[in-house]
């Protein structure tokens, strides 16, 4: 690791003016892929600027009854928020379903969002890839890639975003709140994260020197279920092969709302418009289920040994909906 | 009346380093900082085979805080070592990719790692394979397979009997190549001070350390102390000695200062050995009866260029069936990959894997109970070798594991049982591993006050070693294990072996109670004591000399149960229950705890471990922790191990078998049996990661 600065701003506009004062300034989250990267070689910062103690970690009903999360909320305390675990339990589930306790209870909301695909060649400094030094090419494309991408990848690129956090984040509509040396500006999260087209050494659309302060939910669709699914290699502490964060009201029988974004697939959380398309006002039956996720999986283009991929997300997702289709049924039952 | 807990052969005695382990005031071989040490990091190959023509190093040396760059070019040089992974900096040749071809010397860690970073090396390239198939153009038959077994063994005429047999089984299986990983990276801290060198080393046995660098640096032995102290698991990568102990005595005697290294993480991989991939065909014949005719083993598997390692995966099927026809071969070949070597029951563990999987074939072909089967072919004698056995216990662990574990309510049929969107099946393998022991010195002192003392230099690589020699010391003095201080843990101690299969309770526990044994009859005799106190030695060389005319093996059986979620493939192991026969359990606290870790490490085998290799740059593509899934607790639901007492007197004073190794050896069998009764799909390669049991799932 080589030397670096690092300072403590002791306000939101300070870590801005920091970060922007010149090249190599990086902001520092819980550290827990940050720092990792700086040991491996991947990144050699100039400058640290630490906004884990910025007071960004508290998470608030705003006006219209949504959530707003501070960058800085760890992810265990925003896992077990009551206003989480009660109005929007897929964040709760896909935040435990990440990392271990110890990670959890460092890591920000900002940092998981910014954290960098867990690709080996990424992570390897003696290795070409295209995301750590363009143009130098993507060995993953032919070598080890069984945990990489099935859709939206390019030629240059076919890593996943590692996050669990961020794929119930898009299935919720989330938007994420930036504040840079222009000022502030929000993105929805769905389109925060990039595909990586020819430049996959751009993560995001953040900007240099832009500071994510907060995670702004809408508020609750009304009646809806929701779930956080992930498949692994092991029972815990294990990136997700896979995974499906799924929004779902029936009434009637038929689908009154749906959200549904898949992770572990793609350079970014993917939301599967094209599935929520096909369910709104269809009969919510698994043969519409099956066939909408058909559907949005027709674009996959696996490589030669991720192939399972595919398969894997149509079952999950088509057994994440099921469940929550149950579920509503069984509320419509009692309450009906 | 004493309320002291009784002592009892096999009493639940508490590790002696617990509370310095759990407080953090135990020193490992890193631990230490000598007053004015050096740092030194390793720069690996970045090739898998070739040659280092150039390597500029001024930059690394301008880097503040680098003290100095060591390649083939300045290293001292090395007289040739017993083990050839040691020539380190000797020569230009890239044998694999990561052999260390620089070390970068520096006032601080950090200095030395930036340095490293900013040397520049030059490679030409040599073709180069890395990749095992069964066809391999290099494959030949060697000598012999790890521990000096005959890499071939034919009894009858396993061809013939296997086209007569009623029921046959044919079957091919693959296992995957593996990394120990233990908690602590090697790391080694060297001094050189008035012609003596002095070495802290991670190792899992000091006495072995001090004979490669005597040999490696021309150094007469006495002029060497190696200390391992404390050592945070090895399973195996520690029993030989490793480049960091070579390099930083190296760089000591370079600089003139203390040096320390540790290897990090992602270099592990690829200088500390790793259990070799192997192919393996296992054919079964059988009547309709079960009764085995005929047991065919054969191991394809790979080495690399430097050293011969054949992992001996066919010699259990030397040992666990009766069989008139049997035919056990290993062949090998070179690859340009980093040198294989033990990891914890190297043959057992891969070779269990694929016989007592294709037992449960044998048993599913003929609709017979799989614990029923092995119990049909249990041998007289040792099959390969006609000789008794000392003590076999292979049918009562079975016996005992099937009550416990509540065997006999299943039902055989696969694929017939669900809980929720789990599909449930249970599995059971066996298990089987040799009786080693090698000859070790140790020395019993009774201080004029009474004190009593062990000295004997093993190793505690986290098994409780100390503890248990002080119980086996105490058993002999007749006093309480506490009253028996116990110093191991460097070569200034009476010479032992290593901790390594299975053997080390065995071997330094003979010698310490024959001390200790000594002792007692002088103390008998001496009262009042003399000023100096009394001293014994003793020496096993005698008794650990002798072959023994019985086969000596501990037996075991393993039960899984396990659930495959039948929308993605994700298996879980629910229970794990092994039950074994290891001659007399010398403390069940640490016994145990070396049981259900074998067998934690065998549902990593099953289930997550794979180093993977990367055919387009020739190296191990899982190096970290994050990459290689070793299991985490979520994995281990519900462990049991049990054991059964056995009275074996042809063993050593103690009636003791090693306990190491045998919680991994059936494990992966048991699992991937479990895993075929639930899905009914027969899986041959591990690990059983979704992915591959995806196509059988509805």
């Amino acid at each position: 690791m080589k030397p670096f600065g690092y300072v403590r701003p002791a306000s939101t506009d300070e870590a801005v003016r920091l970060c922007a004062a010149g090249p190599g300034a990086r902001f520092l989250g819980g550290g827990t892929n940050l720092v990792d990267l700086m040991k491996l070689g991947v990144e050699a910062p100039r400058v640290l600027v630490d906004v884990a103690g910025l007071p960004l970690d508290r998470v608030t009903r705003t006006a219209d009854g949504g959530l707003s999360i501070g960058a800085t909320a760890r992810n265990s305390d925003l896992a077990a928020h009551p206003d989480v675990t009660r109005s929007y339990p897929v964040l709760s589930q896909a935040l435990l379903a990440g990392a271990s306790g110890q990670l959890r209870n460092s890591a920000t909301t900002g940092g998981n969002l910014l954290q960098r695909t867990r690709c080996r060649y990424f992570q390897d400094v003696s290795k070409p890839c295209n995301k750590r030094l363009p143009g130098s090419g993507c060995p993953a494309r032919e070598g080890t890639h069984r945990d990489l991408a099935i859709l939206g990848h390019s030629p240059e690129c076919v890593a996943t975003h590692p996050s669990d956090m961020a794929v119930a984040l898009a299935a919720l509509d989330a938007t994420v709140v930036l504040l840079g040396p222009e000022g502030e500006r929000t993105v929805p999260l769905t389109g925060f994260h990039r595909l990586p087209g020819e430049n996959p050494d751009q993560d995001t659309v953040i900007r240099p020197g832009e500071l994510i302060t907060e995670v702004v939910l809408p508020p609750p669709a009304p009646g809806a279920a929701s779930r956080y699914r992930k498949a692994r290699d092991r029972a815990s502490f294990a990136f997700a092969l896979v995974s499906v964060a799924a929004t779902l009201r029936v009434e009637a029988g038929r689908v009154e709302h749906a959200t549904l974004a898949f992770g572990g697939v793609a350079h970014r959380p993917w939301r599967a418009r094209r599935a929520e398309a096909e369910l709104r006002g269809a009969p919510a039956t698994p043969a519409v289920f099956q066939h909408a996720l058909i559907a949005e999986l027709a674009e996959a283009r696996p490589l030669r040994d991720n192939v399972f991929k595919v398969d894997l997300t149509r079952r999950l997702a088509l057994d994440v909906l099921g469940e929550l289709t149950a579920r509503q049924s069984a509320l419509s039952a009692r309450t009906g | 009346m004493t309320t002291r807990a009784p002592q009892f052969p096999g009493a639940p005695v508490v590790r002696r380093e617990a509370r310095d382990k759990v407080t953090g005031t135990a020193r490992y071989a890193a631990d230490l900082a000598p007053a004015g040490c050096l740092y030194a990091w390793t720069v690996p190959a970045t090739v898998a085979a070739g040659r280092v023509t150039a390597v500029r190093a001024v930059d690394a040396l301008a880097v503040p805080g680098v003290h100095s760059v060591l390649t083939h070019d300045n290293a001292p040089e090395l007289q040739e070592p017993d083990d050839p992974i040691l020539a380190v900096l000797q020569d230009d040749r890239v044998p694999h990719h990561g052999w260390p071809i620089a070390l970068v010397i520096a006032e601080s860690l950090e200095a030395a790692r930036t340095g490293a970073g900013e040397l520049h090396v030059e490679y030409e390239r040599d073709p180069y394979d890395v990749t095992l198939t069964d066809d391999h153009p290099g494959l030949y038959t060697p000598e012999e397979a790890n521990g000096g077994h005959p890499a071939v063994r034919v009894r009858g005429d396993v061809e013939r009997a296997l086209a007569g047999a009623s029921v046959q089984v044919d079957a091919t299986y693959r296992t995957v190549a593996l990394h120990n990983h233990p908690m602590e990276p090697h790391a080694a801290t060297a001094v050189w001070a008035d012609g003596h060198l002095t070495v802290h080393d991670s190792s899992q046995g000091s006495s072995r350390v001090r004979e490669s660098l005597a040999r490696a640096f021309g150094l007469d032995p006495d002029r060497i102390t190696v200390v391992s102290e404390h050592v945070g698991g090895g399973f195996g990568s520690k029993g030989t000695t490793r480049p960091q102990a070579v390099l930083a005595a190296m760089a000591a005697r370079h600089t003139g200062r203390p040096v320390k290294m540790v290897f990090p993480r992602p270099q592990l991989a690829e200088v500390v050995g790793h259990r070799a991939p192997t192919i393996q065909r296992v054919r079964l014949g059988a009547d309709l009866d079960g009764v085995l005719t005929a047991v065919s083993h054969e191991i394809v598997t790979q080495t690399s260029t430097v050293k011969e390692f054949v992992e001996q995966a066919a010699v259990p099927a030397r040992v666990m069936y009766a069989s008139p026809h049997s035919r056990t071969v290993h062949r090998v070949t070179a690859l340009d990959v980093p040198s294989p070597s033990w990891m914890r029951a190297p043959g057992e563990a891969s070779g269990m894997y694929a016989l007592e999987s294709a037992m449960d074939e044998l048993a599913s072909a003929l609709g017979l109970d799989p614990v029923e089967l092995r119990l049909r072919n249990e041998p007289e004698t040792e099959p390969d070798s006609g000789r008794p056995f000392s003590s076999r216990g292979l049918a009562a662990c079975l016996r005992d594991g099937a009550a416990r574990f509540g065997w006999h309510d299943r039902d055989p049929r696969p694929a017939a049982r669900q809980e929720g969107r789990w599909l449930m099946g249970t599995g059971v393998a066996s298990a089987t591993y040799p009786v080693l022991v090698s000859r070790s010195t140790a020395s019993a002192h009774a201080a004029r006050d009474g004190a009593l003392r062990i000295a004997v230099n093993a190793t505690d690589i986290g098994t409780g070693a100390r503890t248990v020699l002080a119980q086996i010391a105490a058993e002999a003095l007749g006093v309480d294990p506490e009253a028996v201080r116990v110093d191991i843990g460097s070569t200034d101690l009476p010479v032992a072996p290593l901790a390594g299969g299975s053997s080390g309770t065995a071997s330094w526990g003979w010698a310490v109670h024959k001390a200790a044994t000594a002792l007692a009859a002088r103390l008998a005799e001496h009262r009042p004591l003399p000023a100096d106190g009394i001293t014994t030695t003793a020496d096993t060389e005698e008794e650990t000399g002798e072959e023994s005319p019985y086969a000596r093996h501990a037996f075991g059986a393993h039960f899984a149960e396990t659930a495959v979620d039948a929308v993605t493939g994700e298996v879980r192991v629910r229970r794990l229950l092994g039950v074994y026969a290891a001659g007399r359990i010398l403390n069940a606290r640490t016994a145990r705890s070396q049981f259900t870790g074998g067998m934690v490490m065998g549902i990593g085998m099953a289930l997550t471990e794979d180093c993977g290799i990367d055919p387009d740059f020739g190296d191990f593509t899982a190096r970290d922790l994050a990459s290689y899934h070793v299991p985490v607790c979520a994995d281990t639901a519900d462990i049991q191990a049990h054991w059964i007492e056995e009275d074996d007197r042809h063993l050593n004073p103690m009636g003791s078998k090693g306990i190491g190794e045998i919680g991994i050896v059936g494990t992966a069998a048991a699992i991937g049996n479990a895993v075929r009764h639930a899905t009914g799909a027969r899986l041959r390669e591990l690990p059983l990661t979704p992915d591959t049991l995806l196509p059988y799932l509805l």
